[in-house]
């Protein structure tokens, strides 16, 4: 079998996992913020500033566990049984957060609760896929190419610990987002709230770093050995740099660089995840080879890919470009 | 207690999937209505257009947020409830699933932001492309997806390796024999699901004396949409079961009740199929039609029930039951259409309360037959998950039966909650109907508006 079909197709679906954790990682992170910002006239703000690409950023959850179907059936079927409860209530609280999108412009005396609702609803979303994050790194039971393990094994402390992690670190994203949306007092607001939050992601990132060698004997391997720690080691370095970076750029006033800062802290960490895992899809059990759907299957949708991608990219850079700018209050709704 | 898993799992699945085809139901034609009055407001210039299309507009909103949102839910459950029919045929289903997201989900999700809240930033002809995108983007989302249900009902293009599905010519897959019929129906039925509330919604209107204008115009495009479309979809239904009867002749032997397959077959308008004794009590039945309709002729001979096993029969009463109520259901649309289209003819359409009273209130017809038919081809294909290939119960996950239990009332809980307030908020923005100023000053040089004005004019509408 062609050995780089899957290689390509762990690829692709690292791109789409990325993009997914970035782009709904600023709108769950608003939602994350609602308690912060009490009053309806900023609640409303920050909401139009993603309404019109919510939609089009959650399409890449779909297209991160469609892939996974397509191209790593085998492993699809192993983690969905093994994470079962957290997916699912991580879907149940997308879906309470996505109506409340639409919902709360017709309610009227409800309003208030479809407010709880996209803020429970959001950061459910992000500490359930943080959950999931650390089911996987702590690793899967397998016996005989499916899931042998127990309705509970994801739940353990280091897991609870990744599901923090994702709620301050999509928090920040938010943030920082606001930064570049908004103006005034709610960007102000925003600043603030976006500097305590750096802190809290470091915090979070020192603590998963130093706890998954500890819980995983091959991510210690693969990390100290050498000649690895030769290359490794400015993995964490860079990380302190650019959070620092981002802080400078948050004292002194500006709208984009903090945003890209946070996305970058994002990237590096998952950069680890890839380092420490890597060529594993359902660790510590099966590869992307073990789990791989047959070359015409693999080769029949990366055409489609291939070709799609682009013109994907195209029109969703032409949306994000059409919405540019700043909101302005009573702006946005049908 | 002594649960089930592979039931539950059918519950939770049947549950849940009957809950989204609510939504494409309406969406696909609701996307399209819509992108068809913007074209007749470019195209004539009248503002009435305009303005039912931005009211259409809102309700579409609420109802595409609630079919994606249970939408994603499903592209999930294949894993999570069924994962070992992701492994036997996902080489084939999956990448036509991967293909919906590639090239609609991406296209709808997108352009779903144009369409919404893009009236103030594009010009009209780029906002009417943008609704048009959507439209087109709904119907390939189904194409795919229906591609996959068909290739579950009558697998083609495959073969069996290791007991596992492999492709081998990927336009027989995705054309498989059932395909073509399938997507015209469906597509039909989102379509006829549409225009009965687009047609309730113009005749309540009607009866109150409010928005009359808009109600005429949205009646006379329902009424003649129907009266063309829907004896259409009754000749689409016939072909689609002609074929059902050449590939799955079990799930036809139960839509018709048929045991005895030496004998012509009867229609049995009433009849209660009794599972065990293998016949059917209380029959009123007219004596040779069935064999009438699918042989086309009277003394032909189709299989009947008894030529298989029990453990490989589907449930008969739930596909005999569901298909009569979508028959039932096709001809009265055919009705309502005729009568609606006469009265038209005779001037009358918008004055004749014995036909806009009940009009007013069939909004959930497309609805219920959708469903029904949807019951008729899952279950009908019962044992099979895909046809020949797996059997439901081999297709379960290694997942205890109480989780899924406990998730089972966790989906029925937030969808009672979801489908109740949604449905109570589209009741609203119903009662509100088409306001607010249709036309509005122009911005950037483009006869557009800016909508902050637009936008307060909906505050007040909805009293806020
Ligand atoms: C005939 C049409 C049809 C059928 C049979 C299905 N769907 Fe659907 N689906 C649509 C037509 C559609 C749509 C029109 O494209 C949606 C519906 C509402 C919507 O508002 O977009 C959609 C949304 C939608 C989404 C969200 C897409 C997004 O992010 O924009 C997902 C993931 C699915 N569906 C998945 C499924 C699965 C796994 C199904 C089968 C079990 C299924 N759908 C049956
Ligand atoms: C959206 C319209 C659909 C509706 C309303 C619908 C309805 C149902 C129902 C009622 C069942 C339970 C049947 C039974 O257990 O007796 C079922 C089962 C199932 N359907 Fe569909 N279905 C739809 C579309 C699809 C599509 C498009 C696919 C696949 C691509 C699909 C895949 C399945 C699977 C995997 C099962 C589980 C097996 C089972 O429960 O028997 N369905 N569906
Ligand atoms: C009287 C006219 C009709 C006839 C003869 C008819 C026939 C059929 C048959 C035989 C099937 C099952 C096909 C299979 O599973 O292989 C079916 C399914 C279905 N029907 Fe109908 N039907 C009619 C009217 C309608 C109407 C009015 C609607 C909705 C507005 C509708 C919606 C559906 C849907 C959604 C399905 C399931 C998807 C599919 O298999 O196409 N039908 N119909």
């Amino acid at each position: 079998m062609e050995w780089y079909l899957p290689v390509i197709w762990a690829a692709l679906i690292g791109i789409a996992v990325g993009l997914y954790v970035i782009l709904d990682g600023f709108d769950l992170g608003l939602g994350i913020l609602f308690p912060a910002f009490p009053s309806d006239r900023h609640r409303d703000l920050m909401v139009n500033t993603v309404a019109p690409f919510w939609d089009g950023n959650e399409t890449w959850l779909v297209l991160g566990g469609g892939g996974l179907l397509v191209a790593f059936p085998r492993a699809y079927a192993v983690l969905m049984p093994a994470l079962y409860l957290p997916v699912i209530l991580m879907l149940l609280a997308l879906v309470f957060r996505g109506v409340a999108f639409e919902f709360r412009w017709v309610a009227r005396t409800s309003k208030p609760w479809w407010d709880l609702a996209f803020w429970l609803g959001s950061t459910l979303a992000a500490f359930f896929q943080g959950v999931i994050l650390g089911g996987l790194i702590q690793g899967i039971t397998v016996a005989h190419g499916e899931f042998a393990g127990g309705p509970f094994d994801w739940a353990t402390s280091f897991s609870v610990m990744c599901g923090l992690g994702v709620v301050a670190g999509y928090a920040l994203l938010g943030a920082t987002w606001l930064l570049i949306r908004t103006e005034g007092d709610l960007a102000e607001r925003a600043r603030e709230l976006a500097k305590l939050l750096i802190l809290a992601v470091l915090a979070f990132m020192a603590v998963v770093s130093l706890w998954t060698p500890i819980a995983s004997q091959h991510i210690a391997q693969r990390w100290f050995s050498r000649p690895n720690i030769l290359f490794l080691w400015p993995v964490p370095l860079i990380t302190a740099l650019i959070a620092w970076a981002g802080w400078r750029w948050l004292d002194t006033g500006r709208e984009v660089l903090p945003f890209l800062a946070a996305i970058g802290l994002f990237l590096l960490g998952y950069l680890g995840l890839v380092i420490s895992w890597f060529p594993y899809l359902v660790p510590p059990a099966l590869t992307v080879w073990d789990t791989a759907a047959v070359p015409a299957s693999q080769i029949f949708t990366l055409l489609g890919v291939v070709f799609m991608l682009p013109i994907i990219l195209g029109y969703f850079g032409f949306v994000y470009w059409l919405f540019r700018g700043k909101v302005r209050e009573g702006e946005g709704y049908h | 207690m002594d649960l089930d898993p592979v039931l539950l799992a059918r519950l939770q699945f049947a549950f849940t999937v009957s809950f989204h085809i609510i939504f494409p139901a309406f969406t696909i034609g609701l996307s399209a209505y819509i992108a068809t009055l913007e074209g007749l407001w470019i195209w004539t210039g009248t503002d009435r257009y305009h303005l039912i299309a931005r009211f259409w507009t809102k309700i579409f909103a609420v109802s595409f947020a609630m079919g994606v949102v249970s939408g994603i839910v499903l592209s999930y459950q294949f894993g999570t409830n069924w994962s070992r029919f992701s492994t036997t045929v996902g080489n084939v289903v999956g990448p036509l699933i991967g293909y919906e997201v590639l090239t609609a989900f991406f296209l709808e999700a997108t352009f779903l932001g144009v369409m919404l809240f893009g009236w103030n930033r594009v010009p009209p002809w780029l906002h009417v492309l943008a609704t048009v995108i959507v439209a087109v983007g709904t119907a390939l989302s189904a194409f795919w997806i229906l591609s996959a249900n068909s290739w579950m009902q009558t697998p083609a293009g495959h073969e069996i390796k290791d007991g596992i599905a492999v492709p081998v010519d990927w336009l027989s897959v995705i054309f498989n024999p059932s395909f073509p019929y399938r997507f015209a129906h469906m597509l039909t039925a989102a379509y006829l699901t549409t225009s009965f509330v687009v047609l309730a919604v113009g005749a309540r209107y009607l009866l109150a004396g409010r928005h009359t204008e808009e109600a005429r115009t949205m009646l006379r495009m329902a009424v003649g949409f129907i009266a063309i479309v829907a004896p259409l979809q009754v000749l689409l239904g016939d072909q689609h079961g002609l074929n059902t009867a050449k590939h799955q002749p079990m799930k036809i032997a139960a839509i018709e009740g048929h045991w005895d397959g030496s004998e012509p077959g009867a229609f049995h308008i009433v009849a209660w199929p009794n599972m065990h004794a293998e016949r059917n009590d209380f029959a009123i039945s007219i004596p040779r039609a069935a064999s009438l309709l699918i042989t086309h002729d009277p003394n032909g001979l189709f299989p009947g029930l008894k030529s298989v096993p029990a453990s490989d029969r589907p449930p008969v009463t739930l596909v005999f039951y569901a298909f009569r109520l979508m028959i039932l259901i096709g001809f009265a649309m055919v009705g309502t259409g005729w009568v609606g289209a006469w009265l038209w003819h005779r001037g009358r359409l918008f004055s004749t309360a014995w036909f806009l009273r009940p009009a007013a209130n069939v909004w959930w017809a497309g609805f219920v037959a959708v469903i029904s038919g949807w019951i008729v081809t899952e279950s009908g294909r019962q044992p099979w998950l895909a046809y020949g290939i797996l059997r439901t119960a081999d297709a379960v996950s290694p997942v205890p039966a109480g989780i899924v239990l406990t998730t089972l009332i966790l989906f029925i809980v937030v969808y009672a909650i979801i489908f109740s307030m949604g449905i109570y908020y589209i009741n609203r923005l119903i009662h509100t109907g088409p306001t607010g100023p249709s036309i509005l000053p122009a911005e950037h040089g483009l006869p557009s508006r800016p909508l902050s004005g637009a936008e307060e004019a909906a505050r007040e509408a909805l009293g806020r």
